[in-house]
């Protein structure tokens, strides 16, 4: 039993121990989190996910803030029922820009990582003001007073900036325009959505979400981040069944 | 703490050598079966690694004997639910709306579909039992925006409604108010005068006063008498079913505003077959046209 005698230094030695204890551990995070850094296929290839425009990332921000992710998931997980009921399962692509991710882990509400483009822009106002008032049954908070807080977006720049330091490829460009394009996306008659379009593709619609052409709200924010979940892979250019892509 | 181990008298077990404030420690073996269960568990865990996906490597992960994927398995799943469905779901591919509606069988099979889907799509805002409510209109009576008739439910399933995408039903009421068209006199007038042509009692001078009005501003899209027109989605005003309330405190801000709802496209995201099935629960469940 010369081994554990060896084993008993160890024991009493609190700095061997720490030594010991920091060794074992660093296993399993050298194991599990160091491959992600080098390994190419764990996000798939995909055509149109792009980083999210100004005004959704605010409302990604609010989104957060609120703590929707509490009883929303964003999350379609690869199961027939899943598949059946939201769409396409999620892939790695979708959440590649999320810092943090909003996946979660409780569905009090349903899923949403692919609300986009299901309900009208007057359904979320409606449905975020009062949510009994189109869903009899609801339990969630209304959040009405979104509709009356105007947007604070004077650090966009910064949080853009954050975003671009931890890998997300904002362009000196969109990062100048910040501000432009933010506002560009809250107003249906903004001249600039020209630019806008041009930044972050042909399919950033601008138009009044939240109803009230007289200011920017956090309302309007936060509609423009979920009309945009989920519908930004071009899944006819996606091979599902391509051996790459299985998991 | 001594470090000598010894005999314990009362049991005759060996003691770990360990001595706090007198107390000694006695050197029992663990309980087999817990030990068994152990060694089990790190059998259990080899024995995963080489049939599941297990380890990361430099170019990729040890995908396992089994080549177990979670996103292949669904694939297959969905193939045979797609089987499981069988004929019914076959012939809602091939078979017009008119034929779903009269062969018996495949009727009530889109009806099943079109429920279950009209309650997990639709109900959100047309309500549960379709009935609708301020400004989602109601899908239970014989009223409607942009034709009744199957192959107009379909279509607007299919391509929705002011949505901007091509192909979308579009319509736009101006807003008279707002944009000031009119003169805040002329929209109570012409309030009145809806009123009246919902035959409900009015003020003959107001109305006298609108007519005019109404023939210039209104009657290209809901017409001269007032009963709409489903190629523009505008609505029958002369009877009692009101998407934006039926008050004169309603009638007015609709003329005010101008509001127009929007339904979402549903062509990308359900398939064609299943909109099928959703046409003809709507039409049957409605006075369809």
């Amino acid at each position: 039993m010369s081994l554990w005698k060896q084993h008993a230094k160890l024991e009493r030695h609190s700095l061997l121990l720490l030594v010991g204890i920091l060794l074992v551990v660093s296993i399993g995070g050298l194991v599990e989190i160091a491959p992600l850094f080098w390994l190419q296929g764990t996000i798939e290839k995909v055509e149109g996910v792009r980083p999210y425009t100004p005004l959704e990332q605010a409302g990604r921000d609010i989104y957060v803030r609120e703590g929707c992710y509490l009883c929303h998931s964003q999350m379609i997980r690869p199961l027939r029922d899943e598949v059946e009921r939201y769409g396409h399962y999620s892939l790695a692509a979708e959440s590649m820009y999320d810092h943090p991710f909003q996946w979660g882990s409780k569905r009090t509400g349903p899923d949403l990582a692919r609300v986009g483009g299901k309900y009208s822009d007057s359904w979320h106002r409606d449905h975020l003001t009062d949510p009994r008032s189109v869903v009899p049954e609801s339990v969630m908070p209304p959040y009405k007073f979104l509709a009356e807080k105007e947007l604070d977006y004077s650090d966009i720049v910064d949080r853009m900036k954050a975003l671009h330091t931890v890998g997300v490829p904002y362009t000196a460009d969109m990062i100048a325009n910040a501000k432009k394009d933010l506002e560009a996306q809250a107003d249906p008659f903004s001249t600039d959505a020209v630019g806008l379009r041009a930044r972050y593709g042909a399919k950033v619609v601008n138009r009044d979400f939240d109803g009230n052409p007289d200011k920017i709200t956090e309302m309007d924010a936060l509609i423009a981040y979920l009309q945009m979940l989920g519908t930004m892979v071009d899944f006819k250019s996606y091979k599902a069944q391509a051996p790459e892509n299985q998991r | 703490m001594a470090d000598q181990r010894e005999t314990d008298h009362a049991t005759g077990v060996e003691t770990t050598g360990h001595s706090w404030d007198g107390i000694k420690e006695l050197d029992n073996p663990l309980p087999r079966w817990w030990l068994w269960v152990w060694y089990g568990t790190i059998a259990f865990a080899i024995v995963y690694w080489i049939l599941m996906p297990a380890w990361p490597g430099l170019h990729g992960y040890t995908k396992g004997l089994l080549h177990k994927s979670d996103r292949a398995e669904v694939t297959k799943e969905l193939k045979a639910l797609d089987i499981k469905r069988g004929e019914g779901a076959a012939q809602l591919r091939t078979a017009s709306l008119e034929q779903i509606e009269k062969d018996p069988k495949l009727n009530a099979y889109a009806q099943q579909v079109g429920q279950s889907v009209f309650g997990d799509n639709c109900a959100t805002c047309h309500g549960i039992g379709g009935t609708g409510g301020k400004g989602y209109p109601n899908l239970r009576d014989d009223v409607w925006l942009w034709g009744g008739k199957l192959e107009d439910i379909q279509y607007t399933i299919t391509h929705g409604v002011r949505t901007g995408v091509e192909g979308a039903r579009m319509s736009q009421m101006p807003a008279f108010g707002r944009d000031e068209l009119l003169k805040p006199d002329q929209i109570d007038d012409l309030t009145e005068y809806v009123v009246h042509l919902s035959k409900r009692p009015a003020d003959a001078a107001a109305v006298a006063r609108a007519q005019p009005l109404f023939e210039a501003q209104c009657s290209a899209c809901h017409g001269l008498d007032g009963k709409g027109n489903q190629q523009v989605g505008a609505p029958n005003l002369t009877d009692s079913d009101w998407l934006y309330g039926a008050d004169r405190a309603s009638i007015r801000g609709q003329i005010f505003a101008g509001n127009g709802g929007v339904m979402p496209t549903w062509g990308g995201r359900l398939s064609p077959e299943t909109i099928k099935a959703l046409a003809v629960y709507v039409h049957s469940n409605a006075g369809g046209q």
